[in-house]
């Protein structure tokens, strides 16, 4: 029924949890989500898989999960990574035009973007991404796209984002023991990005926080380009083991706490104020102190924003952040975070709505499937643009930001 | 930074010139005073205190305090710090008196021996008493001077900590790093020395500022006094145009501040920046602003210098100040040190109560402490374990279990691991 083109499908092997999201590309280019699989994630710490062959498991079940519900076979996926080895910064290429009326071509956009790709990295890291930003033309700032014109020098800005080759090499194996393929690896970050945001908050502006369980991935995009990326290896698993440890409670009960009970801020009206927790046999078994569960949540929570804000800081795009803050990832369901987010970045903060696709409506607008969701539509374009040209080397990955602006 | 208008009134404003007085105490800290007095002698008053005749004879200090003691004809304290100790606490009043007038004393000692480590800590005590703000320079021993030596010189420094506002140890064994293994024994004392004399003479021009940025006397005092803290003290210096970016990596890479870990548990850091007059704004700028992003907790305080010897090159003195956590109770029960024979009994029972977890060691009579010594099996590498053991107890820090990200790789930002609850390392308290 289903051509196999037209099948996308975004994985993300979580920290907390395994989510495969299945697309439909319909023949007028419409994105429709027609499948969901998760399953509680065991074998991964801070975004990277530890134990390959529960992580194995994790990912069949939520496979085959998304596949009964979509009624499809699943062969090959879009993979989500993260961890704290990514790494993204922006690098600017230089390329004299040489053809002698002056006219810029496409080949010369290809080789100047060539030009910039060619980074400096250590020979064990892989670059993940290079992804177009604006083109100059003999200084001339903002370009989007200069063929036709005239210039004697074109410059254009990438934002590369890379990691070590072994360790993004860790996940793909883990999908390839399941006999499927990995048409791309995309990072966490990117994805969520292109989940929640449309496109007049890229042109704005504006900062997208996944709050996954092991990591905290973070793109900024500002005049329709990603403008910065990063990975703080600190997540809801660090919430869950501070409780843990400052309550004196096992790591399960922690997290049930924390989703039962867990804010953002502590009130007034949590002092004193305490919780009985019942043993096996439901009898009161011990008590927690509500105020002190939630001061040393939000004492995390606002250090995860602090330590965000810094590093965008010293990139230099706190600046740009005019649309505001949306958030994503399981992180998101903690009551009042908007608020947290409010006060640390001094801009509005919201919850990402991934409204710009169809399908399972209820299902899908949930924070924590953003970052498959975006995967999906990662896909879709990939596809598409294969579709368009018949030679899909030229298209792969360059032209991920004209894609980017054009949703 | 310090505006202009402030400039001008640090210049306008006459000042007293400080009063420093160095002593050395003991043979090396005799040796130090030598040195320093030909390396630059003005504006000090150096005194020399020891229990051995000859090694006074030989100083050309202008006073001298000769502790004699009844029996070993003058010739030392006979490697025991009990007995220059209470030699000097009879003399305590003379050596008081030494101190008459003086605001800032730098106490020289070579700890290990007898007279450094007996004699130092009173010394440094009666200068405190005087009203001077006292610096302890202590030498610690080298690994291969055994031991005995060091588990006394390590009873000596934290006696020093307890009587000086602060004490500035140089770790002989450490500073070996900075120099190739292959140099001659003479050439190594020489080099370990000179480290230490400029170690001092860095502070000392952190003090005696003439600096275009200077460090006011007051703060200092009011940042160090009755601290108690132990310092480390790191120089470097570069010559050339990317002076103060190889001056920067110098520093950072000092075997003394232990790979930047010094400067991020650091209280106060002051930072003494001695350029030629091409010393440039921009050259202050980065070196403070990296040294400010190493040590985000720290109270940073600069002074810059301008030699006009200097020209093309940057040197850095640096001293980072820690406040140890046992300190405030060595200083309540401070004259009462455990006997050198039983030492690794009376610290750890001490260090040991504050542990949540390992309950508190028994009361034994006299008997079974004399028994538990032998009781703990003569194989070498089991005492080598045991004393080890009892140098860990000194980090001042909990270790806090990380949980499930025991076994993970560490998540450090800024050299803070983030895996560690935020509200432990805020300190914010939960009652």
């Amino acid at each position: 029924m289903f051509n196999r083109s037209s099948i996308i499908v975004g994985l993300e092997i979580g920290t907390s949890k395994v989510c495969a999201v299945v697309g439909d590309l319909a023949a007028d280019d419409a994105l429709n989500i027609v499948g969901l699989g998760q399953a509680r994630s065991r074998g991964v710490r801070k975004g990277e898989i530890v134990d390959v062959a529960v992580a194995e498991e994790d990912v069949r079940c939520a496979i085959v999960e998304a596949e009964k519900m979509a009624d499809v076979e699943i062969r090959s996926v879009y993979l989500g990574v993260t961890g704290s080895h990514l790494q993204g910064f922006n690098n600017r290429g230089v390329y004299p035009v040489a053809s002698a009326d002056r006219e810029i071509t496409a080949d010369d956009v290809q080789d100047v973007i060539r030009s910039a790709k060619t980074i400096n990295l250590p020979a064990e890291n892989h670059t993940l991404h290079a992804i177009r930003q604006h083109f100059f033309v003999d200084g001339q700032d903002g370009i989007p796209d200069p063929v036709g014109m005239l210039g004697s020098r074109l410059e254009v800005d990438v934002h590369v984002v890379h990691g070590n080759r072994n360790r993004l090499q860790n996940a793909i194996r883990t999908v390839k023991g399941l006999q499927l393929e990995v048409d791309d690896i995309v990072f966490n970050g990117l994805a969520a990005s292109l989940a929640l945001l449309t496109s007049e908050q890229k042109e704005l502006g504006s900062l997208v926080i996944d709050l996954g369980g092991g990591t905290a991935d973070y793109a900024v995009c500002a005049n329709g380009i990603i403008k910065h990326t990063g990975v703080l290896a600190v997540g809801g698993d660090h919430v869950s083991n501070d409780l843990a440890y400052g309550l004196k409670v096992s790591l399960s009960r922690a997290e049930q706490l924390k989703i039962e009970h867990g804010s953002s801020f502590v009130t007034p009206d949590d002092k004193g104020q305490s919780l009985t927790l019942p043993n096996e046999h439901g009898l009161p078994h011990k008590t927690v102190n509500l105020e002190h569960l939630r001061r040393i949540m939000s004492l995390r929570l606002e250090e995860i924003f602090r330590l965000i804000g810094q590093d965008l800081e010293q990139a230099d795009v706190l600046d740009y952040l005019r649309a505001g803050v949306f958030l994503c990832g399981g992180g998101a369901h903690i009551p009042r975070i908007t608020q947290l987010a409010e006060q640390v970045f001094q801009v509005p903060a919201f919850l990402g709505q991934t409204n710009s696709i169809s399908g399972l409506k209820s299902a899908l607008n949930q924070p924590e499937f953003a970052t498959a969701i975006g995967l999906v539509k990662f896909g879709s374009f990939q596809q598409r643009k294969s579709g368009d040209k018949s030679s899909w080397a030229n298209s792969f990955k360059n032209t991920l930001s004209q894609l980017f602006r054009c949703l | 930074m310090i505006t202009s208008a402030h400039n001008e009134a640090v210049v306008t404003t006459p000042h007293r010139t400080l009063a420093v007085q160095i002593i050395g105490v003991g043979g090396a800290g005799i040796t130090l005073v030598e040195l320093m007095r030909q390396g630059e002698p003005s504006g000090a008053d150096f005194a020399v205190v020891d229990t051995d005749a000859r090694s006074l004879a030989v100083s050309g200090a202008r006073k001298k305090v000769h502790l004699e003691i009844p029996h070993p004809r003058g010739l030392g304290g006979g490697n025991d710090p009990d007995r220059g100790r209470a030699l000097a606490e009879e003399q305590f009043s003379k050596l008081k008196a030494l101190f008459t007038g003086a605001d800032m004393v730098f106490v020289l000692a070579g700890l290990g021996g007898g007279a450094g480590t007996g004699i130092g800590p009173v010394v440094a005590r009666a200068a405190k008493e005087a009203g001077a703000l006292t610096l302890g320079f202590v030498a610690m021993p080298f690994d291969c001077e055994g031991r005995h030596r060091q588990r006394l010189a390590l009873q000596g420094l934290t006696q020093f900590k307890a009587a000086a506002d602060g004490a500035i140890c140089l770790p002989n064994q450490k500073l070996c790093k900075l120099i190739d293994e292959n140099t001659s024994v003479l050439e190594t004392f020489k080099i370990i020395n000179e480290f230490l004399v400029t170690g001092v003479f860095g502070v000392w021009r952190l003090l005696r500022h003439r600096g275009v940025i200077e460090i006011p006397f007051a703060e200092l005092t009011a940042l160090l006094q009755d601290r108690h803290t132990e310092c480390a003290l790191a120089i470097a210096e570069a010559i050339g145009p990317t002076r103060s970016r190889e001056v920067m990596d110098k520093l950072l890479a000092h075997p003394l501040l232990d790979g930047g870990q010094v400067l991020v548990e650091a209280e106060t850091v002051w930072v003494n920046l001695t350029g030629g007059p091409d010393l440039s704004m921009a050259d202050i700028n980065r070196v403070m602003g990296q040294i400010n992003e190493q040590c985000e907790r720290a109270q940073v305080i600069m002074g810059a210098t301008v030699d006009e010897t200097f020209k093309d090159r940057l040197a850095i003195t640096l001293v980072a100040a820690r406040k140890h956590p046992e300190c405030d109770a060595w200083t309540k029960t401070a004259p009462n040190f455990g006997e050198p024979d039983q030492p690794r009994l009376s610290p750890l029972t001490g260090e040991r109560s504050g542990s949540r977890f390992a309950s508190v060691a028994p009361v034994l009579t006299p008997e079974q402490v004399a028994q538990l010594p032998a009781r703990q099996g003569s194989g070498a590498l089991r005492q080598r374990k045991s004393a080890s053991r009892m140098r860990q107890a000194q980090l001042p820090l909990e270790i806090v279990s990380k949980g499930r990200f025991d076994k993970s790789e560490p998540t450090v930002h800024k050299g803070e691991d983030l895996d560690v609850p935020t509200y432990i390392r805020q300190g914010v308290p939960l009652n």
